[in-house]
C-alpha cells in the first residue's frame, strides 16, 4: 500500500481562490464595459484593450523578470486593474496615454510595493490620477461619435458635475445670462443619470451596469456592503444639509449619488481588499471619510470630482486604522 | 429552519453526511485487540493485569495513573499477550495491552440485554463512581475524563447541562444514528448527568441539518416525562448548522448566550458540555453496569467502497475495520481519525482505535488538495471566519516575523481552538492554522511558566 498523506488539519478546502476572486470582479464589471462600448463605439473597445493587454504585460514581465518571483498573471488581479483603469478614462484617450497610465499603475503603484497585497494605494487610481495630472486635456474630452448602432447622439461637452462647476463659477462671478443651480441640474434628469448618460469616463455613465454587478458581488460574498454604504450615507448626510442651507450653491444628494465617479469608486475601488481596512469598524471610518472628503472637493476644490483624490487619502490612512480597529474577540470585552 | 447560532464567525462547509441513513451495525470481534493506556487527557492509565492473565469483557485492566486519569477495561475475553509500546494512529509508541479473544464472555453483573431501564438512582454520589469505575471519558473529541468534569470546584454553580448533538463536522454521522436509534437511552443518560450535577436545566442541542432527531428526540422525551418526574427540565434545541458549533465555546454561547472568558472554563459561566456519545456511555455504566468497551465509529468517503456506522471494539486494529467493509480504495491518500475540519490525519493503519476514535474517513488526493500558497490579499476572510473573534492574517504575520510572542499573546493567539476556519476560508491558501497552532503553543508555555513563576512566588 502506498504510503498515508500525514498533515496537519483542516483537511479540506473551500472552494474560494484569488483568482475566483478575481475573476468575480472582471464579471462583475462586464455591464459597465459593454455600456461604455455601445455608448463610445469602438474607441472604447481600444482603451479597454490597451489598458487590460498593458497591465497583463507588465505585471508578467514585472514579476518574471525584475522581481524574479513566480508570475503572478494567472491570478486575474492586472485583469482587474486594467478594466478599472480603463472605466476611469474618457473613450478617446490615446493608445499611448492609456499605456502610460497602465506603467504607473501595475510598475509603480502594485509592483513597487511588492505586488498584490502589499501596495497601498489602489493601483488603478493612481494611474487614473497620474494621468490627470499629467494629460489634463486628455482626460477631460468627454466626444462620443454616438456610439455603436447610433445608440446615443453625438456629444461633446463637460460631465454634468464639470458643468455644474463651470456654470457655479460663471453664477457667482455674476456673468451677465448665467444659469441658476436648478436651471444646471435639471439638463440632468434622475432616470437618465440611473440608466445611462453621455458625459463622463467608461465606468461614470450608468449607474445600473455598476450597481448590477456590485449586486453579483454581494450576492457571492466577493465584498461586503459596509464601506460602500458608509460613502453612500455620507455623501446624502453632506450634500442634503448644505443643499438645504444653501439650495443655489450646492447640488443635493440624488445628483452627488449618481455623478462622477461615485458608484464606480465606492462600489469597486474603495472595496478593493489590498487597499481598505481589515475590520468592519475601520471600515465604517474609511468610508466616512470617502464621502466626507468627495463632497468637499466637490464643492469646495478646484477639480469637480472628488472621487478618486478621497479614496487615495482615504487609502493613506488604511495601516492606521488596522492598527486602532479591530474586531471583537470571544470572550472578552 | 433554525436562527440560533454562536454570535461570531463560522463557515459552511459541504455536509456530505453520505452514510446518514447506515444503521449502526456491529462488527465482528477480530482475533486480536490492542488497548492503548493512554486513551484519554490526562495523565497514562498503569495497568493492573500481567501477560498470560486471562480476562472477561469489561473487565478493568488499567486504573487511573493520577486525579485527571481514567480506568481501562478489556474489551474481549481472552489472554493479554503482551504489555509493550505499540505504534498508535500518528506512528508513536505508545504502552499498550495485547489481547487475544477467545469467545465472548463477560464480567458478571454487566447486563448485555437491550431492555431499556429508565428509573436511576437518586444518590448522585452512587451514579459518579459508577461514572468513573466505567471509565468514561468525553466521546466529543476530548477525551477529558468525565466523573473530574461532573464535579465542578467547590464555589462553581452550573446553570445549565448541555449534551452536544450538533456534529458539526461534515461527514460524521455516528452521533446522529445513535440519537435515532438509541435516543431513549442518551436521554436516560442525560437525565442521570443533569442529577449529578444537581441542575434543574438540560439541553440536547442538535443542528437543523438533523431534522429526524430532532423530531425523535422530542418524541422520546415527551414519553419519558409521562414516566417520571426526573425527565422535567431537559429539552431539545434546534440550532442553525455553521461549523463549528459543536466547540465547547461556541455551542454555550449558542445555547445559553454566554461567552467563557479567555483561559476560563464553561463552569465558571454555569455550563457542563456532554457529547451524546457520552451521554450513552452513562447510560451504559449507571443503568447496566457496562463499562467503556465499544464506541461508534462512522467509516465513509466518496473513494470508500461501503459507507457505515460500526459499532467498534475498542482496540480494533483499523486494517481489520477497512478490510471487513472492503478494503483500501486505490485512490485514497488521507485517512483521518475524525472529521476533516479538526481530525487528525492517521499515519499507521496497524494501529487500533480507542475509545474516543468517531471517524475514519477517506479522502482522495484531489479533495484534500491544499493550493498553492499566494500573497495575502487582505480580504479580511479569515477573520470573518474565526469563532473566536481573532485577526488570522494579523497572527500570521506576526508569527512569521518572528520573536512577536508579546504582539501575539496581546492579539490572542492563545485563544484559537484550531478548528481550522481561517485556513479553509483563505483564498491565497496561506496555511495560517499551521503557522497559528506553533506561536500558540509558544505562547501557552510563557503563560504557563508566569503562572508557576507567580505561584512560586507567592510561597
Ligand atoms: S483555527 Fe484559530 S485562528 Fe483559525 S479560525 Fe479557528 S480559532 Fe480562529
Ligand atoms: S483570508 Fe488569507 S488572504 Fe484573506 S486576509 Fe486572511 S490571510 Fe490574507
Amino acid at each position: 500500500m502506498s504510503k498515508l498523506l500525514v498533515s496537519p488539519s483542516p483537511h479540506i478546502h473551500a472552494s474560494v481562490s484569488t483568482k475566483s476572486l478575481m475573476r468575480d470582479v472582471v464579471l462583475a464589471l462586464v455591464p459597465a464595459a459593454i455600456v461604455s462600448v455601445l455608448f463610445y463605439g469602438l474607441g472604447e473597445l481600444v482603451v479597454l484593450g490597451t489598458s487590460i493587454a498593458s497591465c497583463l504585460v507588465l505585471e508578467y514581465l514585472i514579476t518574471r523578470y525584475l522581481l524574479k518571483k513566480d508570475n503572478s498573471v494567472g491570478d486575474w488581479s492586472a485583469v482587474v486593474t486594467g478594466l478599472l483603469l480603463a472605466l476611469n478614462l474618457p473613450a478617446s484617450t490615446p493608445w499611448w496615454v492609456v499605456f502610460i497610465g497602465a506603467v504607473v499603475a501595475i510598475g509603480v503603484a502594485k509592483m513597487t510595493f511588492g505586488g498584490l497585497g502589499q501596495n497601498v494605494f489602489n493601483p488603478a487610481l493612481v494611474g487614473r490620477v497620474f494621468l490627470l495630472v499629467s494629460f489634463p486635456t486628455y482626460m477631460t474630452n468627454w466626444e462620443s461619435n454616438g456610439g455603436l448602432f447610433g445608440i446615443a447622439d453625438a456629444f461633446s461637452g463637460a460631465t454634468p458635475l464639470g458643468a455644474i462647476k463651470e456654470g457655479l463659477i460663471a453664477l457667482n462671478a455674476g456673468t451677465p445670462g448665467a444659469s441658476t443651480l436648478s436651471e444646471l441640474t435639471s439638463q440632468y434628469g434622475v432616470s437618465d443619470l440611473i440608466f445611462a448618460h453621455l458625459g463622463g469616463s467608461a465606468g461614470e455613465i450608468s449607474a445600473i451596469a455598476l450597481l448590477l454587478g456590485f449586486g453579483y458581488l454581494l450576492l457571492r460574498k466577493v465584498v461586503r456592503p459596509y464601506i460602500t454604504l458608509s460613502i453612500w450615507g455620507t455623501v446624502a448626510l453632506v450634500s442634503l444639509a448644505f443643499s438645504l442651507a444653501a439650495p443655489e450653491q450646492f447640488t443635493g444628494p440624488a445628483f452627488n449619488l449618481l455623478t462622477g465617479g461615485m458608484i464606480l469608486g465606492s462600489c469597486f475601488m474603495a472595496t478593493d481588499y489590498v487597499t481598505s481596512p481589515m475590520s468592519i469598524k475601520g471600515g465604517i471610518i474609511f468610508g466616512v471619510g470617502i464621502g466626507f472628503i468627495t463632497m468637499m472637493i466637490r464643492y469646495f476644490g478646484s477639480y469637480p470630482e472628488g472621487m478618486s483624490f478621497a479614496i487615495l487619502i482615504m487609502n493613506a490612512t488604511v495601516p492606521l486604522l488596522n492598527n486602532w480597529c479591530h474586531q471583537r474577540k470571544y470572550g472578552r470585552a | 429552519m433554525s436562527r440560533r447560532t454562536f454570535s461570531m464567525g463560522g463557515v459552511h462547509p459541504a455536509d456530505n453526511k453520505i452514510s446518514r441513513d447506515c444503521k449502526i451495525e456491529v462488527l465482528p470481534i477480530p482475533d486480536t485487540v490492542y488497548i492503548h493506556l493512554g486513551q484519554h487527557i490526562g495523565a497514562p492509565a498503569k495497568p493492573i493485569v500481567a501477560v498470560g492473565d486471562k480476562v472477561k469483557v469489561g473487565q478493568p485492566i488499567a486504573e487511573p495513573g493520577g486525579f485527571v486519569s481514567a480506568y481501562i477495561h478489556s474489551s474481549v475475553s481472552g489472554t493479554v499477550k503482551s504489555i509493550a509500546p505499540r505504534k498508535d494512529l500518528a506512528g508513536n509508541p505508545q504502552m499498550c495491552i495485547e489481547i487475544a479473544v477467545e469467545g465472548d464472555e463477560w464480567m458478571e453483573g454487566i447486563d448485555t440485554s437491550d431492555t431499556i431501564v429508565t428509573d436511576f438512582p437518586d444518590d448522585a454520589k452512587t451514579s459518579l463512581e459508577k461514572i468513573k469505575a466505567a471509565g468514561i471519558v468525553g466521546l466529543g473529541g476530548a477525551t477529558f475524563p468525565t466523573h473530574v468534569k461532573l464535579m465542578p470546584p467547590p464555589g462553581k454553580k452550573c446553570d445549565m447541562l448541555i449534551i452536544n448533538g450538533c456534529e458539526c463536522e461534515p461527514y460524521l454521522t455516528s452521533d446522529f444514528r445513535t440519537l435515532l436509534e438509541k435516543g431513549e437511552q442518551v436521554a436516560i443518560g442525560a437525565a442521570i448527568i443533569k442529577n449529578v450535577l444537581g441542575v434543574d436545566k438540560a439541553t440536547i442541542a442538535i443542528e437543523d441539518n438533523k431534522p429526524e432527531a430532532i423530531k425523535h428526540m422530542n418524541e422520546v422525551l415527551t414519553n419519558l416525562r409521562k414516566l417520571s418526574s426526573k425527565y422535567a427540565g431537559i429539552s431539545v434545541m434546534s440550532l442553525m448548522k455553521k461549523y463549528p458549533e459543536g466547540g465547547e465555546k461556541q455551542l454555550i454561547d449558542a445555547v445559553m448566550h454566554r461567552q467563557v472568558k479567555s483561559g476560563g472554563l464553561p463552569i465558571d459561566v454555569g455550563a457542563v458540555v456532554q457529547n451524546v456519545a457520552t451521554a450513552l456511555a452513562v447510560y451504559d455504566a449507571v443503568q447496566k453496569n457496562k463499562p467503556i468497551v465499544d464506541n461508534s465509529v462512522t467509516v465513509t468517503g466518496e473513494c470508500f467502497p461501503k459507507q457505515a456506522n460500526l459499532l467498534v471494539r475498542v482496540g480494533t486494529p483499523l486494517k481489520y475495520i477497512i478490510d471487513y467493509l472492503g478494503g483500501m480504495p486505490a485512490d485514497a491518500v488521507k485517512v483521518i481519525s475524525g472529521g476533516p475540519m479538526m481530525g487528525k490525519a492517521i499515519a499507521n493503519l496497524d494501529a487500533a482505535t480507542l475509545k474516543g476514535t468517531s471517524a475514519l474517513l477517506f479522502l482522495t488526493a484531489k479533495q484534500t488538495a491544499r493550493g498553492k500558497e499566494g500573497n495575502c490579499i487582505r480580504c479580511g476572510k479569515c477573520a470573518e471566519a474565526c469563532p473566536m473573534g481573532l485577526e488570522p492574517f494579523l497572527l500570521n504575520r506576526l508569527s512569521r516575523a518572528g520573536g512577536m510572542l508579546d504582539e501575539l499573546e496581546k492579539n490572542a493567539v492563545q485563544d484559537c481552538i484550531e478548528c481550522g476556519c481561517c485556513l479553509y476560508s483563505c483564498p491565497a491558501n496561506i496555511p495560517l492554522l499551521d503557522v497559528i497552532r506553533q506561536s500558540k503553543a509558544q505562547v501557552m508555555g510563557v503563560i504557563k511558566a508566569r503562572a508557576a513563576a507567580a505561584a512560586a512566588a507567592k510561597k
